[in-house]
C-alpha cells in the first residue's frame, strides 16, 4: 500500500464515523428531543416523559458519550495507521 | 456572619486565587501569549475551555431562562452544549493540524485571500465585543446587589482584575486562571442545587431529584406538582412546549452551530500538543460543562416551584427579606392592582390580573436565599457568578487582542514587527479592549443583550460553512467561500435587523419567514451561505495546488509539530 492509498482509505474510514456519530448526534436532538418530543413524552421514567427527559438531560450526555467514543475510534486509527506507515518504510 | 460579609469573604479568596495563579504563570513570548505554547494537556484544557465558555449567561441567567420557559428552554441546554460535538468531530483536530493562531488566519491561508481574512478578522472582534460587554454588566449586577458597591466602581473592580492577569500572562496566564475559575464556578453552581435538591426531593443528586417525587410524603412527583400549581395561576403546564416546532429546531441549530464557530472556543484547541489532544480536550470540556448544563434544568424546576409556593397569594407586608432586597434593586416589581394588599402572581390564561414582574436573571442568585440556605452559600454563588463573567471576558479579550496585534498589524500592517513588538502591541490591545469593554459595562447600550444571542447566529451564517467546506471539499475556492459568507452574513443581519431594530413591532410569529424567529434565523442564513458557496465554487476555477496540498497535509493523522511560526 502506499501512502496515498493509506491516507485515502484513513480518510474514508474517518467519514464513515463521522457519519454514524453524527447520525446519533441528530436524532437524539432534533429527533427524540424536537421533533418526536410529545410522541416520546408519553413514556414516562419516573416523574420525568422521555420526550422532556432528552431535550433537558439525555441528549447532553449522549452528546459527551458520542465526543469520547469518536476520540477512542481515531485513537485507535491513529495507532492502525502509523503502524502501516512504518512497514511500508522498513 | 451576614450575607454581605460572606459575599466579601468568598469573592476575596477567590480574588487572590486568580492573581496568585496569574503571577505563577505569566507569558514570555507571542507563543505563550497567544496559545500558550501549546502545552497544556487536554484535561487541563478542556476545564479552561469550560470555563471560557460558560459565561456570565450560563451561570447567572440560564437557569433563570428555562425556569419561565419550560420546556423550550432546552434550545439553550442542547444548544450551547450540541456545538462541541461537531468541535470536536469536524473542527478541532484539522485546525490543531493546520497549526496556526487564529480564525482568520485558517481563513486567509485556506482561501488564499486577503479579503476573506480582514473578513473574519472583524466578525471576530464584532462578536467578541458585543460578548465582553455582557460579561462586565454581569460583574457590575453581582458586585451591586451583594457588596452593596457601586454598578460603576463594580465594573472597574472586575475591568482591575481582568487586565492583571489578561495581559500580564496572555493565553498561558488565563488558562491556568480559568481551571481555577471552574473550580469555583461549579462548586458554586453544585452546592446550592444539592442543598435544594435534598431539601425538596431528599434526593442528593439534583439531575435525579428533578424527575423524583417530593420529599413532602404526597408521593408526588415534582415536575407533577409543578405543572399543577403553574396551570392553577394560569400558566401553560412546565413540561408542554409553547415554541413552535420549527422555531425550536432552527434555535437550536443556530445556537449549536454558532458554538463551534464562535473564535475564542476555537482558538482554545490550538492550544493543546497534539491533534488526538484537540479531540479529547473537546470531549473534557463538554463533560465539564455538562455538570453544569444538566444541573441547570433542575435548578430551574427547584427555583420556580419554590417561587410559586412562596410569592403566589402572599401578604405584601409577609414577605420574605429577600423579595424586599431585589425589590430594591428594581428587578422585582410589585403593583397591587385590585388593592387588596396580596401578591397575585398569574399567567396569560388566568382571569385574575399580574401584578408582579420578575427580572429572569435573577432567579439563580436569589435561588439560594428563596430556599432559605446559610449565608454562606449565598456568598459562594456571588463569587461563582463572578468567576463565570471574568473567566469569559479573559478569554474574549485575548481574541481581541491577538486579532489586532497579529491578524491585522503583523500579517496586514506592519509585517517586519519583531516578537517584542508584537507581544508589547498585543498587550496594548488587550488593555485598550478592557476599557472599552468596561465602558460597555457601565453604560450598556440597550441592545448588547439582544447582540449577544445573534452573535451566534451570525457565527453560523458566516464562519462555520466556509471553515466546514475548507476542511471537506477541496474544491471550495475564495470567490465561493467569500460570496458565501456575505450572502449568509448579510442575510441573517439584515433579517435580525429587520424585526429587531426596525420595526420590532412585527416580531411575532405571524410575520416571520416559515414561522422561524430572529433568534433561529442564523440556520437558515447558513443554509444559503451552502447554496450559495457550492455552486459558485463549482463555476469558477478550483483552488491551486498548494492549497489542496494543504488540504490534504491537515486530513492526515501525521502529528503537528509545534504551531510556532514565530522564533521564540
Amino acid at each position: 500500500m502506499t501512502g496515498n492509498d493509506n491516507n485515502r482509505a484513513y480518510w474514508k474510514k474517518n467519514l464513515q464515523y463521522l457519519g454514524i456519530l453524527l447520525a446519533v448526534w441528530f436524532i437524539v436532538s432534533y429527533g427524540c428531543a424536537i421533533l418526536f418530543v410529545d410522541f416520546l413524552d408519553k413514556i414516562k421514567i419516573g416523574g420525568f416523559g422521555l420526550g422532556f427527559w432528552f431535550a433537558q438531560q439525555g441528549s447532553i450526555y449522549i452528546f459527551v458519550a458520542l465526543i469520547f467514543i469518536y476520540v477512542f475510534l481515531m485513537n485507535r486509527l491513529d495507532k492502525h495507521h502509523s503502524t502501516s506507515n512504518r512497514e511500508e518504510e522498513e | 456572619m451576614s450575607v454581605q460579609a460572606w459575599t466579601f469573604v468568598m469573592v476575596g479568596i477567590s480574588f487572590a486565587l486568580y492573581i496568585g495563579v496569574a503571577i505563577w504563570s505569566r507569558a514570555s513570548s507571542t507563543g505563550e501569549f497567544y496559545i500558550a505554547g501549546a502545552g497544556v494537556p487536554p484535561v487541563v484544557n478542556g476545564m479552561a475551555t469550560a470555563a471560557d465558555w460558560m459565561s456570565a449567561a450560563s451561570f447567572i441567567s440560564m437557569a433563570g431562562l428555562i425556569s419561565f420557559m419550560g420546556r423550550d428552554g432546552s434550545v439553550y441546554l442542547m444548544g450551547w452544549t450540541g456545538g462541541y460535538v461537531l468541535l470536536a468531530l469536524l473542527l478541532a483536530p484539522y485546525l490543531r493540524k493546520f497549526g496556526k493562531y487564529t480564525v482568520p488566519d485558517f481563513v486567509g491561508d485556506r482561501y488564499y485571500s486577503r479579503t476573506a481574512r480582514i473578513v473574519a478578522v472583524i466578525c471576530a472582534i464584532f462578536v467578541s465585543f458585543t460578548y465582553v460587554a455582557g460579561q462586565m454588566r454581569g460583574v457590575g449586577i453581582v458586585f451591586s446587589r451583594f457588596l452593596n458597591v457601586d454598578i460603576t466602581l463594580g465594573v472597574v473592580i472586575g475591568m482591575g482584575i481582568v487586565f492583571f492577569y489578561a495581559v500580564l500572562g496572555g493565553m498561558k496566564g488565563i488558562t491556568y486562571t480559568q481551571v481555577a475559575q471552574y473550580c469555583v464556578l461549579i462548586f458554586a453552581y453544585l452546592v446550592p442545587a444539592i442543598f435544594i435538591s435534598l431539601l425538596m426531593t431528599g434526593n442528593i443528586i439534583p439531575q435525579l431529584g428533578f424527575g423524583g417525587e417530593l420529599a413532602d410524603g404526597s408521593g408526588e412527583f415534582l415536575l407533577d406538582k409543578l405543572n399543577g400549581l403553574s396551570q392553577e395561576l394560569g400558566f401553560d403546564a412546565y413540561t408542554d412546549g409553547r415554541k413552535a416546532t420549527i422555531d425550536v429546531f432552527f434555535i437550536t441549530a443556530a445556537l449549536m452551530l454558532g458554538t463551534a464557530g464562535l473564535p475564542h472556543v476555537i482558538v482554545r484547541f490550538y492550544t493543546v500538543p497534539r491533534v488526538s489532544a484537540a479531540r479529547s480536550s473537546a470531549g473534557w470540556a463538554l463533560l465539564f460543562i455538562a455538570i453544569l448544563y444538566t444541573t441547570a434544568p433542575a435548578v430551574a424546576a427547584f427555583a420556580r416551584t419554590n417561587l410559586l409556593n412562596t410569592v403566589s397569594d402572599t401578604e405584601y407586608t409577609e414577605v420574605p427579606g429577600w423579595f424586599k432586597n431585589w425589590e430594591t434593586t428594581g428587578l422585582i416589581k410589585f403593583d397591587d392592582k385590585n388593592g387588596d394588599g396580596n401578591i397575585q402572581y398569574r399567567g396569560a390564561h388566568s382571569q385574575v390580573e399580574n401584578e408582579l414582574t420578575i427580572d429572569r436573571d435573577i432567579m439563580v442568585l436569589a435561588n439560594p436565599e428563596i430556599a432559605k440556605l446559610p449565608n454562606w452559600v449565598v456568598g459562594l454563588v456571588a463569587a461563582g457568578g463572578l468567576a463565570a463573567a471574568l473567566s469569559t471576558a479573559a478569554g474574549l479579550l485575548l481574541v481581541i487582542s491577538t486579532s489586532i496585534a497579529h491578524d491585522l498589524l503583523k500579517r496586514e500592517l506592519v509585517q517586519d514587527i519583531s516578537e517584542r513588538g508584537e507581544l508589547i502591541a498585543a498587550r496594548i490591545a488587550a488593555g485598550v479592549a478592557v476599557c472599552i469593554a468596561g465602558y460597555f459595562g457601565i453604560d450598556p447600550p440597550g441592545f448588547v443583550g439582544q447582540v449577544v444571542a445573534f452573535a451566534f447566529g451570525l457565527a453560523a451564517a458566516s464562519f462555520f460553512p466556509a471553515i466546514i467546506m475548507g476542511i471537506f471539499w477541496k474544491r471550495m475556492n475564495n470567490i465561493g467561500a467569500v460570496s458565501g459568507m456575505i450572502v449568509g452574513i448579510s442575510f441573517t443581519a439584515g433579517y435580525i435587523i429587520f424585526f429587531k431594530f426596525i420595526t420590532p413591532e412585527l416580531n411575532v410569529p405571524a410575520h416571520w419567514l416559515f414561522g422561524i424567529s430572529p433568534e433561529g434565523i442564523g440556520t437558515l442564513g447558513m443554509v444559503l451561505n451552502f447554496l450559495v458557496s457550492v455552486p459558485v465554487s463549482l463555476l469558477t476555477a478550483p483552488p491551486p495546488p498548494n492549497v489542496q496540498e494543504l488540504v490534504d497535509n491537515i486530513r492526515s493523522p501525521q502529528d503537528a509539530g509545534p504551531p510556532h511560526e514565530l522564533s521564540v
